[in-house]
């Protein structure tokens, strides 16, 4: 509240004395040195703002440890970022519930990078200035590459709940919980080829984005290999992610049997609803970002009947994690969980695993804990939402296989 | 057979463009300005449609409604506390108004209604139409967009033609001062002007999202600007205009994704604009600008 | 009447802005050296001057030449990736700091190139119209870059337009530009110093160039083309000097951009239209044919949705309704007539306090 109040003045300060200078060059000489000792005090008045911040601190005995995150929490990408940042922090209440990590409690704190890499370096900064020691994100592969060369030259401990990009992880400090997108595109066209589901195939991927072309080009390298054929390989980009008629047509007329669909469920539920009013019923095959569809509200399940995806998380499986963290997610935010949200629950259960096996306090310099965790990575093995005796290797690569699901009467069904 | 299919999913993407379009060139013709925030009102028609109809399990018909109502208020709210205090002020000062709104609406509708997606139920029950045997398929929203968009445009031209008030945009639009010297209250009659154009923000509103139906914080920032682009090539504040550039917007963008390059079908999209707008500079039906000196 | 105002207000007002330049980057530097900077501040130092010189850029086609262009974010675009690119090229090979300055020397050069291309044709249109085209050219810029793939091997560069796959690069081959993803791993060789050089240099540019008898010529053609034609000026040479020369500029900042991060992709947060309209929004805010406000509009926007972080949630929507109220108060004719009648309070009330 305190910081609330602060922010509002720092705002209300800064506007007047913009507001001072604007009105054209009239009163210059008085108004732009105004503006100089303004924009001087905003620097303080920032840093006497984290010092309250980190008295404030509650503490076991005077030390905890503090996880931040970083998500776009507002634009077109909110939802992701919304669900890494609750799904962190449902870890951390629950870890702090149960007596901390080695005898120590955690404290969090998130911040908005409105998929922006200069956004994520800012909330990265932010964050340091509020004594974040292991950072949670960030969400997208763009900003989390700026961020990862950030953290390097700190050495703080980075693991990235699904930053897919290869670049992304490439820092010895950086560890990932999701699959790179390079694995996904050939597991998926390795599970295609394996399962003989189809042999001609069409793509659509988003080619203005990362995650999805970088899906799509490994796909194409691996479909040739398991014997696949790419019939029609459609893009789209963000500026015109609504109608996908014209792609699904082209698909249709090329003789493509199944549809492979590497993007995220916002727009492969206008894709199934369009494909649907067409009269076309091939099969479809997604990936983890797809994971959600049927968590859309209002959505009608019937069209994602026979969808298939490879995904680490399915919100209602039955195992008693799932059920406990979906139930308890649902409780606290409203809304189904999806992949992200339980990727970055377990980056935290993560780093709690690899601080207990370096046995580090929290008042061990953030450069040193980095190394201990770096150490403890490679040892730990991390039973999770999104994969079971998960394991880590030098270059931060997650170990786990992804789980095929097919939707079957509204429902994930597990495939061989 | 495939050009044609191709053809009609450009039409009814374009009939999306030409409805939203018709709402922004109404404004944009008479007010002068270019409301950024239109398509964030488009937004908020849609997640008004959508409380009422799947939260609330209204008929759509109250939807509707209340969509139009809402916006109607919002927008001549907006119009209000946001612009009309700079009438007498630079044009671009309004123009950087109209962002801080759309940014406003945007996040707020980010706070009420959280970032997940909502599938709007499609308010349109008309079975699609079927030509070729079946091969060919125009989807009732497609139809009812087109006869919405039609029906719209005439309203308009008569409206703007037959009615004092019309006539009294037309004055304001012309020449803001002699419109005021024959005695045209000009504050209200863009006042009008801004809740006729949100009205039919509302509808577009209805029918964009059942054509499209993912409903985000984000859903009116595309189109709103799709629509600017649109308004623009028929030439603006041509109503027959706006439609007709809406509907070849959406057309170009489609057949150039087909036959061209799905990948820079933007960049088509907007290079066929420019190549437009540098042989009729003032867009495919504007009028021609006579200089003064 | 207005414009003689503002002249004389150039002349006791350039060495002004210089001098705000420089005592701001004192000032920071003492903060830097005493260690009494934030993280956060630290980190914004580069994105201020980024900013700055793209509001001061663009306020040389907006304010003195006239003309609403909202492709800015483009022209940045094109600097940024061809700066990028040739230091992700020279990368290893020579010194950062040299590899930077020809990188920002490519990049106003590619970006001036692109300015005079789109300038020709463009500029012979007016108002709305030459907005939309601007605009179009940003995001045709932007989609394309998007599907541009270039890779390099032993036997030299090879170049897609469709995918990695298509580059069929050889046994140690290297993606240079990898479509959406851009360029990764340029050189972080931005610093404070140099950006607040680079910003100096665009205002030393910007302002003789308003104060220079050309200047004056492209002032002449905004308040009046028609008359201007008639004394025998050449409107289409003058634009188009205005619009490359802040094209150019634009470039640079660019490039100080893409040094700054190390991930460097063509999204439309960065380089699409709402890039363009936030630096329109800077320059309107600062004051349409002021310099010296664009910077401190560049500057104070920037920050304030940073320090505004301790809103969480309320952050843009603060932000947002601040935007609305600051236009508002700022240029309202109430407003101002308000505040000047507050100036005027304030003035008697000092007089009579000293009688």
């Amino acid at each position: 509240m305190k910081r609330k109040i602060l922010s509002l003045t720092l705002a209300a300060a800064v506007a007047a004395s913009l507001a001072a200078c604007g009105s054209s060059g009239s009163t210059s000489t008085t108004t732009a040195a105004a503006a100089d000792t303004t924009a001087a005090g905003g620097e303080t008045e920032a840093a006497a703002e984290e010092g309250a911040a980190e008295t404030e601190a509650p503490a076991a005995d005077g030390a905890t440890w503090k996880i931040g995150a970083i998500g776009p929490l507002t634009g077109g990408t909110a939802i992701y970022g919304q669900a890494v940042v609750n799904g962190a922090e449902l870890a951390v209440n629950e870890i702090n519930a149960a007596g901390g990590i080695n005898g120590y409690q955690i404290e969090y704190n998130s911040a908005d990078d409105e998929n922006d890499a200069e956004k994520a370096v800012n909330a990265y900064n932010s964050l340091k200035d509020w004594g974040m020691q292991m950072l949670v994100g960030t969400t997208t592969s763009n900003p989390c590459i700026a961020v990862a060369d950030k953290t390097m030259a700190d050495n703080m401990f980075q693991i990235t709940p699904s930053g897919s990009a290869v670049e992304c992880a490439a820092n010895p400090n950086v560890f990932r919980v999701c699959f790179a997108d390079p694995d996904q595109g050939a597991a998926s066209a390795q599970y295609i080829g394996e399962h003989k589901l189809a042999t001609k195939v069409a793509v659509i991927y988003d080619s203005s984005d990362v995650y999805s072309s970088g899906i799509y080009t490994k796909f194409a390298q691996e479909a040739e290999n398991q014997g696949l054929e790419i019939v029609a390989a459609e893009a789209f980009t963000a500026d015109s992610n609504k109608d996908f008629t014209t792609q699904l047509q082209k698909a249709k007329d090329a003789g493509a049997e199944l549809v492979f669909l590497p993007f995220y469920y916002t727009e492969a539920s206008l894709v199934l609803t369009q494909a649907d009013a067409m009269g076309w019923k091939p099969m479809f095959f997604g990936c983890d970002g797809m994971d959600g569809i049927l968590g859309v509200e209002n959505f009608d399940t019937s069209l994602a009947e026979g969808l298939m995806l490879l995904t680490p998380f399915a919100a209602d499986a039955t195992d008693d994690l799932t059920v406990s963290f979906v139930t308890s997610y649902e409780e606290q935010y409203g809304g189904t969980p999806n992949q992200f949200a339980a990727d970055s629950y377990d980056a935290v259960y993560i780093i709690k695993a690899a601080l207990e096996d370096a046995g580090a306090t929290p008042d061990m310099s953030v450069s040193d804990l980095c190394e201990a965790l770096k150490t403890s990575m490679l040892n730990i093995k991390v039973d999770g939402l999104t994969g079971s005796g998960m394991t880590w290797n030098e270059a931060g690569e997650p170990n786990k296989a992804p789980k095929a699901v097919k939707i079957e009467n509204g429902v994930y069904t597990a495939m061989e | 057979m495939s050009f044609m299919s191709y053809l009609i999913s450009g039409i009814s993407l374009g009939s999306v463009y030409a409805i939203i379009a018709l709402g922004y060139t109404m404004v944009y013709g008479i007010a002068k300005m270019l409301n950024f925030a239109h398509g964030d009102i488009i937004m908020v028609g849609g997640y008004v449609v959508f409380i009422v109809t799947s939260t609330m399990g209204m008929s759509p018909v109250v939807g509707i409604l209340a969509a139009v109502v809402v916006c109607t208020i919002l927008g001549v709210t907006v119009e209000r506390v946001a612009y009309r205090p700079l009438r007498d002020a630079s044009p671009l000062a309004v123009l950087i108004t109209a962002i801080g709104v759309s940014y406003l609406l945007q996040n707020l509708a980010l706070l009420l209604f959280g970032a997940d997606t909502k599938s709007f139920t499609s308010v349109i029950t008309m079975e699609p139409l079927k030509l070729a045997g079946g091969q060919l398929l125009i989807s009732g929203e497609t139809i009812v967009t087109i006869l919405s968009g039609i029906i719209v445009m005439i309203g308009l031209t008569l409206f703007i033609n037959k009615t004092k008030t019309g006539q009294a945009m037309l004055a304001v639009s012309e020449d803001r001062g002699a419109a005021t010297l024959m005695g045209i209250n000009v504050n209200k009659t863009i006042s009008v002007t801004f809740a006729i154009g949100s009205a039919l923000a509302a509808v577009a509103a209805v029918l964009y999202c059942s054509a499209y139906p993912a409903l985000t914080s984000q859903t009116g920032a595309m189109p709103g600007i799709k629509a600017f682009v649109a308004a623009v090539f028929g030439g603006i504040g041509s109503i027959p205009g706006a439609m007709i550039g809406g509907i070849l917007l959406g057309v170009i963008e489609n057949l150039s994704k087909a036959y061209i390059s799905s990948q820079l079908s933007d960049a088509i999209v907007f290079s066929v604009l420019i190549i437009v707008l540098l042989v009729r500079p003032t867009g495919i039906m504007g009028r021609k600008i006579s200089e003064k000196v | 009447m207005k414009m003689a105002k503002a002249k004389k207000n150039f002349w006791q007002g350039s060495g002004l802005t210089y001098g705000m330049v420089i005592l701001a980057y004192i000032l920071v530097e003492i903060a830097l050296k005493t260690d009494h900077m934030s993280s956060l501040m630290e980190g914004l130092l580069v994105p201020l001057c980024t900013y700055s010189i793209l509001a001061v850029s663009l306020n040389l086609v907006v304010g003195i030449s006239g003309e609403l262009s909202l492709g800015h974010a483009g022209f940045m675009c094109v600097g940024a990736f061809s700066g990028a690119l040739f230091s992700k090229i020279m990368k290893g090979s020579i010194d950062p700091t040299v590899s930077l300055v020809i990188a920002i020397l490519i990049g106003a050069a590619v970006a001036a190139v692109f300015g005079i291309l789109i300038g020709i044709p463009v500029l012979r249109l007016r108002g709305d119209y030459l907005a939309i085209v601007t605009l179009a050219f940003g995001e045709i810029i932007k989609n394309i870059i998007n599907a541009i793939y270039l890779g390099r091997d032993v036997n030299g560069f090879h170049f897609s337009m469709k995918s990695e796959i298509e580059l069929g690069l050889g046994e140690g081959g290297e993606t240079l530009i990898k479509g959406a993803q851009g360029i990764t791993g340029t050189p972080q060789a931005s610093t404070f110093t140099i950006g607040v050089i680079l910003l100096l240099i665009t205002l030393f540019i910007v302002m003789n160039l308003v104060n220079s008898r050309t200047g004056r010529a492209i002032m002449a053609i905004r308040d009046n083309r028609i008359a201007a034609e008639s004394i025998g000026l050449n409107v289409t040479k003058y634009k188009l000097l205005a619009f490359s020369v802040s094209a150019a500029l634009a470039g640079v900042a660019g490039v100080l951009y893409a040094h700054n991060l190390t991930t460097l992709a063509a999204l439309p947060k960065n380089f699409g239209y709402n890039q363009s309209i936030m630096i329109l929004v800077f320059v309107v805010l600062g004051g349409i044919g002021n310099i010296r406000g664009s910077v401190i509009a560049a500057v104070v926007l920037t920050l304030l949705p940073e320090l505004l972080r301790g809103l969480n949630n309320y952050r843009m929507l603060i932000y947002a309704i601040v935007l609305i109220a600051l236009m508002l108060f700022n240029s309202s004719p109430k407003a101002i007539e308000m505040r000047e009648r507050a100036a005027e309070w304030f003035k008697k009330k000092r007089q009579a306090k000293e009688a």
